[in-house]
């Protein structure tokens, strides 16, 4: 009789509240990626792989996470949302995680190290993608007031600002982005040719982690927007 | 007629003991169904729950129960079929009260999700179209009562949907929301008390001798309205802004102030499932008391003995505190989604939906009406997650529950016919 009270039943669990977790979860993985880096430039290795195990293992704990929510979400559950842009929402959640775990697998995998002359805008770079993906996540934090509001009135408004906010901090990582490339090209040709290319790679990673974070937030604004 | 004037006791027994039996099932499990989201929304203490669904579901039952009961009681047979031969409709009307309790016990035990109203109307429907003949069963109020069983959670959800929009637009979506929320909830409140007395007097109070023009109700129900609304305010008042919470959660604060509505929303949910269930087990008792009392006439006028409500009543109150309870605890845990401001929306749409069908004497299911104003509250982006195959649930219980109800009352009916005769 309790099971199948259909009071009870028609109450499903509400995918928002693990949205928020996922995304708090994948921040705290890539967060590390500002200690990575600083053992990469100390040339601490021991380090560093100690870092990269950390944020594999948060990684793996937001894919367990996401695969959660979409489990939860078969297509008879209604939401105040569309369930295919929430679920889109989630994917790019879990990308920043992914994102994360990529930049530092191929580095310690090829032990790079950071030439001198840009190890400096290399931790701005990184905190600034850090920023982001943490406004992203301030942003998300506001989904259960938006429930609240059935996604109405006022507290739109404070959201849209919060997005705002998120581009603008994206845009400054693009600045950095293109800095660091053309410091970067000046000395290309002292370092070892793939080593040059795999840098390349990796400063375009971490600002991917920026632009996913500023995705997160416009398919946020796609929840919005109706 | 020989039978009733022999057997007229054991028959009134058997009546009393089914009857009871029925409204036990109703306290047992229906009631849950109407007190838990109060509960679950944490405005009420399951005490407190308990406390209103028994004072309100008996104040429901005895001043606004009488049209519903009359339909069970003589609205789906035709009396003035039966008056050569009463014993049939006291046969009839026992077989209902077995089988839709059997019927409730099984289907509890498997955990379906019935409804008493379907099971008594399918019952009684059954025994009379077989037992008797179709003509006996008076279709055009039977196709009636099975629309009202669509038209009932379409219009609680209609309801529903407005009201909380209207408390986004007003409330929630505001500026200051808390500030808002004061000085509109006592609106609610009145309206709580306004539209609740309102059927009631315009519709139901014929029976404890209060006959009144609709002005003269009108006016009365706007001075319960008002009373109703004092209460809410002076309890308003101790409602205050808790900085802590609302740091964590934008609207701990506010919802503290729908939590004072939603008191009154539950009273009148259990006043409204007290007039509309308590029918299911005491038209069929009316039915045969009315029989047996009478020496075996059918076409009474005579008014239901107030015993037969307080039985009905008493039942309910017995089904509620020997089991209920644990029922509405598990539905209150589980619905923590339902927040105050929400819940009100539901109850008072569901609420109001079911007492104008028992003005109306429409027996109909509170269960899937409130299901229906649930799902409005839903569709105005009020609730983060619900699942739609409860509808299908709901329909799938009607095509079992009609059928299996008839066959019972059909099987019972003829067995006290051969008992008896």
């Amino acid at each position: 009789m309790i099971t199948n009270n259909p009071i009870l039943q028609m109450f499903a669990r509400s995918p928002f509240k693990p949205m928020q977790e996922h995304i708090a979860k994948a921040q705290a993985c890539a967060v590390q990626l500002l200690p990575f880096f600083e053992a990469v430039i100390a040339d601490d290795w021991e380090e560093a792989k100690k870092i990269q195990h950390t944020i594999a293992v948060l990684e793996g704990e937001a894919d367990a996470m996401k695969k959660d929510v979409r489990q939860h979400l078969p297509n008879n559950i209604f939401l105040p949302v569309p369930r295919t842009d929430l679920l889109e929402l989630l994917r790019m959640q879990d990308k920043i995680a992914n994102r994360a775990k990529d930049i530092c697998g191929i580095m310690l995998g090829r032990e790079m190290p950071v030439p001198v002359e840009i190890q400096e805008l290399m931790l701005d770079f990184v905190r600034s993608a850090l920023a982001t993906s943490e406004q992203a996540l301030q942003s998300l934090n506001e989904l259960d007031e938006l429930v609240s509001t059935g996604f109405r009135g006022r507290e739109v408004e404070v959201v849209e600002r919060m997005l705002i906010e998120l581009d603008d901090l994206e845009h400054i990582n693009d600045g950095l982005e293109r800095e660091i490339r053309s410091q970067l090209f000046v000395i290309e040709k002292q370092l070892h040719p793939i080593d040059a290319m795999f840098l390349y790679k990796v400063i375009r990673w971490i600002g991917d982690l920026a632009d996913r974070a500023q995705q997160v937030g416009s398919r946020l604004q796609l929840l919005l927007a109706r | 007629m020989n039978i009733i004037a022999q057997y007229g006791d054991i028959i009134i027994i058997l009546a009393c003991v089914f009857g009871f039996f029925m409204a036990w099932g109703v306290g047992a499990n229906d009631v849950a169904n109407a007190m838990g989201t109060s509960v679950g929304s944490k405005a009420l203490t399951l005490k407190q729950a308990i406390l209103i669904a028994i004072l309100f579901e008996f104040a429901g039952a005895y001043l606004a129960g009488g049209a519903v009961t009359a339909t069970i009681r003589k609205g789906i047979i035709d009396p003035a079929l039966l008056s050569g031969t009463p014993e049939l409709l006291v046969f009839g009307m026992l077989s209902a009260l077995l089988a839709a309790g059997i019927w409730l016990l099984i289907a509890t035990h498997y955990g379906w999700p019935v409804s008493t109203t379907h099971s008594i109307v399918g019952a009684i429907v059954g025994f009379a179209a077989v037992g008797i003949s179709v003509d006996a069963v008076n279709w055009a109020k039977v196709s009636k009562i099975v629309a009202s069983w669509v038209v009932s959670p379409l219009t609680a959800g209609f309801f529903a949907f407005f009201l909380f929009r209207s408390v986004q637009k007003l409330i929630l979506d505001t500026e200051d929301p808390f500030k808002n929320a004061k000085r509109y909830v006592p609106m609610y409140i009145f309206m709580v008390g306004f539209i609740i007395s309102m059927v009631t007097f315009t519709k139901g109070l014929k029976h404890i001798g209060l006959d009144l023009s609709f002005t003269n109700s009108a006016l009365i129900s706007v001075g319960v309205g008002i009373i109703t609304m004092l209460i809410g305010i002076i309890m308003l008042r101790k409602v205050k802004v808790d900085v802590a919470a609302d740091r964590d959660y934008h609207f701990a604060s506010v919802e503290k102030v729908f939590a004072v509505l939603m008191m009154f929303t539950a009273c009148a949910m259990a006043f409204a499932h007290g007039s509309n269930d308590v029918a299911n087990a005491v038209g069929p008792l009316a039915a045969i008391v009315g029989v047996v009392g009478s020496g075996g006439e059918v076409a009474q006028k005579t008014a239901m003995p107030v015993w037969i409500l307080l039985l009905g009543g008493g039942g309910i109150v017995a089904g509620l505190v020997m089991y209920g309870h644990k029922v509405i605890a598990t539905v209150g845990n589980n619905i923590t989604e339902l927040t105050p401001s929400r819940g009100f929306a539901a109850t008072l749409a569901a609420a109001t939906t079911v007492v104008v069908a028992s003005g109306t004497g429409l027996p109909i299911s509170t269960t899937h009406t409130l299901v229906g104003a649930v799902l409005g509250v839903g569709l105005a982006r009020g609730l983060a997650a619900l699942n739609l195959r409860v509808v299908g649930t709901i329909f799938v219980s009607w095509v079992i529950t009609l059928p299996a109800g008839a066959g019972l009352a059909i099987m019972f009916f003829f067995m006290f016919k051969g008992m008896f005769v």
